[in-house]
């Protein structure tokens, strides 16, 4: 770079003279026009105004003109510079629109191909519903509870007023654990696979002071053999809540939130009288049908599938927790009262999602899960 | 519990036109399970009438014999000339009374009757077995044949009363009471707030010292025992057509008269029967637990060997019956036979009936013991009116001389075992609190009254609970009475308002996180069963150590080949993916996470805690330690294409390093760190297994494994060649979390790229070279990344050259070219030493 330089005469400096200006300007101006395509633009860009240019070096030579020159040669190979620039720009544009008209057009794709490259993956609607029930009252202040699948008796029978050789200890058809030793004694253990997920409520009372309002999702066993609506393995979810002066109607209330919540607006649910020993009083729940809305109902016409036009589909069962399973808690039944309920995730899935058979919930079969995707 | 509408009308005078489905929906919401009504007789259409057969031709030449008949049927046809019908069954003969239909009518089912060719003749009409008109089993498997003193031509829909409504109820365990027409009619009477004809209300004779000999030795065990005898019982007398209908209906075969009886009174009042042939009993009755080793032969032809926990009824002899759940054969009622020589019918003309209440627990154990469930064992395991033992024994008297020709004798034994009624005191308002609901008292007492309570007091009640409502114990068991008798479907709904929660625990956020992370990652969810036979684990070449052979067992597993429980997930993914190999998918990639069980072999067995009060903490650990270790695992099964090939390229087929990768993706998700060692375990490829392994409190703790299946294993499972697998117990990764991340200080100034490629010894693995590369790069490497892996000839066997990429910037300068330098030059140094690398091409 020149230092500046006040022995110089400015009309000695060949570059800056207009003349030659002209020139050069002029030969830019037709390297723009001759550019034939975005490249060459780039090129004579680059021999035009790039730091090497003679405009650019032209350029330089102000600074080494005495003050009282510098504006005039300044003004000179500045406008020469616009003029340039605006014609590479205009040029820019018009070599860019012709490619857009053209060459895009040459390298267009056919966007129909498909890109299955790594099929998607998909998690279980057992699982995504399970969770979904779990966050519509984890919403609402309740806490998830989990235990163990291999239990001990007391929690799974004793514990919830299944007194040891009450009949209803047979209607839930449990598999037995066999003792470490394994020498056959058959109920000697103690140990069962959970028949339902109540010992969950048992470990909460035990573990948690009152006021407690959990859901206890998970797996639960019973020896039914599969068929298309039956399985040995199953899934529930039970709810429990113990506070201070909560009533069945509270039990209503938080069913019929519950059904509103998967089902949508205009859902409820019904209670009918029933028997289990961990609750008294006990009922069956129903809820109204999501499809027909209890419309199919002696309407012969407008028959409705998923409740065999009755209305109503049986959810499963709930009632007051039994004062019995409270003591035996420790939980004091004079002070807290509380509700419970529970019901299969497979069954409730089965009419959601119209699943026809219980074994494609069961199999594993991709073809099944997939649609599901990540929630339900 | 099968009710006939017509049966439950005799006790309650119900609106005439009340259909089974009226009824039904009055009952369930009264909270009685009525599970069907069965419409018998839907579709049947006359004629059908008594006939009298007055000819029969039997028909050669058929595949089975064929019987041409003639049959008087009054006026019934129009004509008053006999029937002409062909018939196949044999068990009747000319001047039988048997049941008719004629052309014209309809059968259950829509089976239309007209004149049809049959067998070369023409037949006008049928013959009816029991099964055609849709009566239930009578035990002929022929045609019926009717007591003589019907008359022919008599409408034998009416007869045979083939038209009604059966009620079938799933009756719940508190409700034995339920398991009768007597109970079942009150719970209906109840709901339509109609008077009850109770049919236990009859008069009784006063118990005498001139009754059947009855000694009962175990007063808790039968707290009541009645005996009654009847003799001069007709042999030949058979039940009446309405008492045979009436138990088909209920679901019952009759047998004989006495047995029928019996069953009859037992279905009615609830009461189980047994009647003894007294010819058969010998001396006193007794009631007592059995002695060990006894044996006795049941009515059901098997002999079993008693416990001595069994209530028994004996005589002198020893046993005579399972009390409560099944009698002898020894002291049976004799099968009424004629005796060929001499013409005389013989069969039992005396009997002994018994009527007692058993405790619940010693039946219910007793048909457990014996896996022998009974009308009776099922009554008493749920409770049966102790007070209606006379009441049943004289009903039972009763038909038997009506229907017997029997004499009763007058001899009336009643053992009675005191008994206090039960009591209940419960403050009037309680069922208003359980409820939510204002019943007021006045209700409240109506209520419990209407069950059959006797209540007392105001404020506080004290109510004396009926003596077939064994159930009622507590005050929520009365609360119940009274809410489900006021309508459940009148409760109001009302949200109760917890305390605000803190959501998911960070264990169940994270198992959700895996999940989502693996179905992301292409993974396909399946939830397996966890049952494990012992062969699977043979096939995956396990040795006879193995912790995974350490086996939780199930007692009545529900297949043979599967009595275990899991102690890995992958035998049950692996079946899904086998399965999904043989449904055509061939590229799959599966997952589950889910719960293993792990024997230690010294649970001890799990205690039966008392349940007054809570157990103690310590006690609750003994529970727990007589649990399996049961922690969670995630697993990844991988077969096929992991990356399929179409029009952008060729597929890549899975690898080992994919389920190393799904391991990484399930550390990551927990925040741990994995370690990836080279390792050698079953069943993976010998040569291409990881452990996988994470740091915890400054340890180091494997937590799976991830590879490419043995050979051995694909081939015995059935699998696809070359499959892999990745297994990793989430409660170990957990433990391994970094907890809150610090964030990051992201520098601006600019980055400096250095590559370098190491030749080292084919056996070192290249972890250890990215180790020794960044600890020896030191705080200025930001990252590094091996970007190609190369053996060939140039380098000389066993050698393999690596070459990482190395990003280098510092927080608060531009790096000037020697720290650059530096660093790259302190990296590959430490390398060498470490690993014996040197730089390729130096």
């Amino acid at each position: 770079m020149s230092a500046p330089n006040k022995s110089y005469d400015p009309v000695e400096v060949e570059a800056l003279k207009p003349e030659e200006i002209a020139r050069r300007r002029d030969e830019a101006l037709a390297a723009i026009a001759a550019a034939g395509d975005l490249e060459a633009l780039r090129e004579v860009k680059v021999a035009h105004t790039g730091d090497r240019s003679p405009l650019a070096l032209a350029n330089r030579e102000i600074g080494a003109l005495p003050p009282h020159a510098k504006a005039d040669a300044g003004k000179r190979v500045g406008q020469a510079r616009g003029q340039v620039n605006q014609a590479l720009k205009a040029r820019q544009e018009e070599l860019e629109a012709e490619r857009d008209a053209r060459v895009l057009v040459e390298e267009a794709v056919d966007v129909t191909l498909p890109y299955d490259r790594t099929p998607a993956g998909a998690r279980h609607p057992i699982t995504t519903f399970s969770e979904r029930i779990e966050d519509v009252f984890v919403a609402m202040g309740y806490e998830v509870a989990e235990g163990p699948e291999v239990e001990a008796e007391w929690f799974n029978f004793d514990a919830l007023n299944f007194p040891p050789d009450h009949p209803a200890r047979e209607m839930q058809d449990t598999f037995f654990v066999r003792g470490a030793k394994g020498d056959g004694d058959a109920e000697g253990s103690g140990v069962v696979l959970r028949t339902h997920t109540s010992p969950v409520q048992i470990r909460s009372m035990i573990d948690r002071e009152p006021p407690i309002y959990v859901i206890c999702p998970g797996r639960t066993y019973r020896t039914d053999e599969l068929d298309a609506t039956h399985t040995p393995v199953f899934n529930q979810v039970e709810l429990l809540a113990i506070d201070e002066g909560l009533t069945m109607a509270d039990l209503k209330g938080t069913l019929d939130h519950m059904v509103r919540a998967l089902f949508g607006e205009g859902m409820s649910t019904r209670l009918r009288p029933n028997f289990f020993p961990f609750t008294e009083p006990s009922a069956e729940m129903d809820m109204l049908c999501y499809v027909c809305r209890g419309e199919s109902v002696g309407n012969p016409d407008r028959p409705c599938r998923t409740c065999s036009s009755e209305g109503w589909i049986e959810l499963g069962g709930c009632g007051m927790v039994n004062p019995r399973v409270l003591i035996a808690c420790g939980v004091d039944p004079d002070r807290y009262s509380g509700f419970a309920f529970g019901f299969g995730i497979e069954r409730m899935l089965m009419f959601r999602h119209n699943v026809e058979d219980m074994r494609d919930m069961v199999e594993g079969d991709v073809r099944f899960t997939r649609p599901f995707g990540m929630e339900i | 519990m099968r009710v006939p509408l017509s049966w439950l009308r005799e006790y309650v005078d119900l609106p005439a036109g009340e259909t089974g489905r009226d009824v039904q929906a009055k009952l369930v919401a009264a909270g009685l399970e009525v599970e069907t009504v069965e419409q018998l007789g839907a579709g049947l259409k006359g004629p059908l009438v008594v006939g009298q057969v007055r000819t029969i031709e039997e028909l050669e030449g058929f595949k089975k014999p064929i019987r041409f008949c003639t049959v008087d049927v009054g006026g019934a046809n129009g004509t008053g000339e006999p029937q002409e019908i062909v018939c196949g069954a044999r068990n009747f003969a000319v001047g039988d009374k048997v049941v008719v239909v004629l052309p014209g009518a309809e059968l259950p089912g829509g089976f239309a009757i007209s004149a049809r060719k049959t067998y070369g003749k023409v037949s006008h009409g049928m013959i009816c077995s029991s099964d055609e008109l849709g009566m239930g089993d009578d035990g002929t498997h022929g045609i019926i044949v009717l007591p003589p003193e019907h008359e022919v031509g008599t409408d034998a829909i009416e007869l045979l009363e083939l038209v009604d409504e059966v009620l079938d109820i799933a009756v719940t365990p508190d409700r034995g009471y339920c398991l009768s027409l007597r109970g079942v009619a009150r719970e209906t009477a109840t709901a339509y707030e109609l008077p009850l004809r109770d049919p236990a209300l009859l008069d009784v004779p006063a118990p005498n010292g001139h009754g059947y000999p009855v000694e009962v030795a175990d007063p808790l065990g039968c707290d009541r025992f009645t005996a009654r005898t009847v003799t001069g019982l007709d042999p030949e007398a058979q039940s009446p057509i309405w008492l045979k209908r009436r138990l088909q209906k209920a679901g019952m075969r009759p047998v004989s008269l006495a047995v029928d009886i019996t069953n009859y009174v037992m279905l009615e009042l609830g009461q189980p029967l047994h009647a003894y042939d007294r010819s058969r009993v010998s001396g006193a009755i007794g009631v007592r637990r059995a002695e060990p080793g006894e044996k006795l032969t049941t009515l059901d032809g098997t002999q079993r060997v008693l416990d001595a926990e069994d209530l028994v009824i004996t005589d002198e002899g020893g046993p005579i019956g399972l009390a409560g759940v099944m009698g002898g054969a020894n002291t049976e009622i004799a099968d009424t036979a004629a005796d060929p020589g001499s013409g005389r019918v013989a069969g039992t003309t005396e009997v002994v009936i018994e009527a007692a209440h058993f405790a619940p627990v010693p039946v219910a154990r007793t048909a457990r013991r014996h896996k022998l469930s009974s009308e009776a064992s099922r009554r008493f395991e749920r409770g049966v009116d102790p007070e209606a033992t006379s009441a049943a024994a004289q009903r039972t008297v009763d038909l038997l001389v009506l229907l017997a020709g029997g004499t009763a004798e007058v001899g009336v034994t009643e053992i009675t075992a005191p008994r206090a009624p039960h009591t209940i005191t419960l403050p009037a308002d309680h069922p208003d609190k359980v409820a939510g609901v204002s019943y007021g008292r006045e209700t409240v007492v109506r209520r419990l009254q209407q069950i059959g309570c006797d209540v007392y007091g105001a404020d506080d009640l004290t109510v004396t609970v009926p003596s077939w409502r064994p159930d009622l114990t507590d005050p929520n068991d009365l609360a119940e009475e009274v809410i489900r008798l006021e309508g459940y479907e009148n409760l109001p709904s009302t949200l109760p308002q917890p305390p605000a929660g803190r959501g998911l625990t960070e264990r169940q956020r994270l198992h959700r996180r895996v999940g989502r992370a693996l179905a992301g990652a292409g993974y396909v969810e399946a939830l397996n069963y966890p049952f494990l036979g012992e062969e699977v684990l043979d096939q995956f070449g396990l040795a006879a150590d193995d912790p995974r052979r350490d086996l939780v067992r199930l007692v009545n597993p529900l297949s043979d080949a599967e009595p275990a429980l899991r102690t890995t997930l992958l035998p049950g993914l692996l079946g899904a993916l086998r399965r999904n190999v043989g449904r055509g998918e061939h590229d799959l990639a599966l997952f589950e996470t889910g719960l293993v069980f792990r024997a230690t072999g010294d649970e001890p067995p799990a205690a039966v805690l008392p349940v007054d009060r809570r157990p103690t903490d310590e006690q609750i650990c003994e529970l727990d330690a007589a649990l399996p270790h049961q922690p969670r695992r995630a697993a990844a099964v991988l077969a096929g294409d992991r990356e399929q090939a179409g029009w952008w390229g060729t597929g890549t087929p899975v690898s080992w390093a994919d389920a190393i990768e799904a391991g990484r993706v399930v550390a990551r998700e927990a925040g741990a760190e994995l370690i990836v060692r080279q390792d050698q375990q079953d069943p993976w490829h010998p040569g291409r297994c990881a452990a996988l392994l994470t740091v915890v409190d400054g340890e180091e703790i494997l937590v799976g494994n991830a590879g490419e299946l043995h050979p051995r294993v694909t081939k015995a499972l059935g699998l696809p060649e070359r499959t892999c697998a990745m297994e990793i117990e989430l409660d170990r990764l957990e433990r391994a979390g970094t907890g809150r991340v610090e964030a990051p200080h992201v520098s601006t100034f600019p980055v400096a790229t250095q590559d370098v490629a190491l030749v080292v010894d084919a056996s070192v693995p290249a972890a250890e070279v990215e180790t020794a590369l960044r600890q020896g790069a030191g705080e200025l490497l930001e990252s590094l990344r091996l970007f190609d892996v190369f053996t060939g000839e140039q380098l000389g066997e066993g050698s393999k050259s690596l070459a990482y990429a190395l990003r280098f910037r510092a927080p608060d300068r531009t790096l000037t070219a020697e720290e650059i330098a530096a660093s790259r030059d302190a990296a590959v140094s430490v390398a060498a030493e470490r690993t014996g690398a040197t730089l390729r091409g130096a």
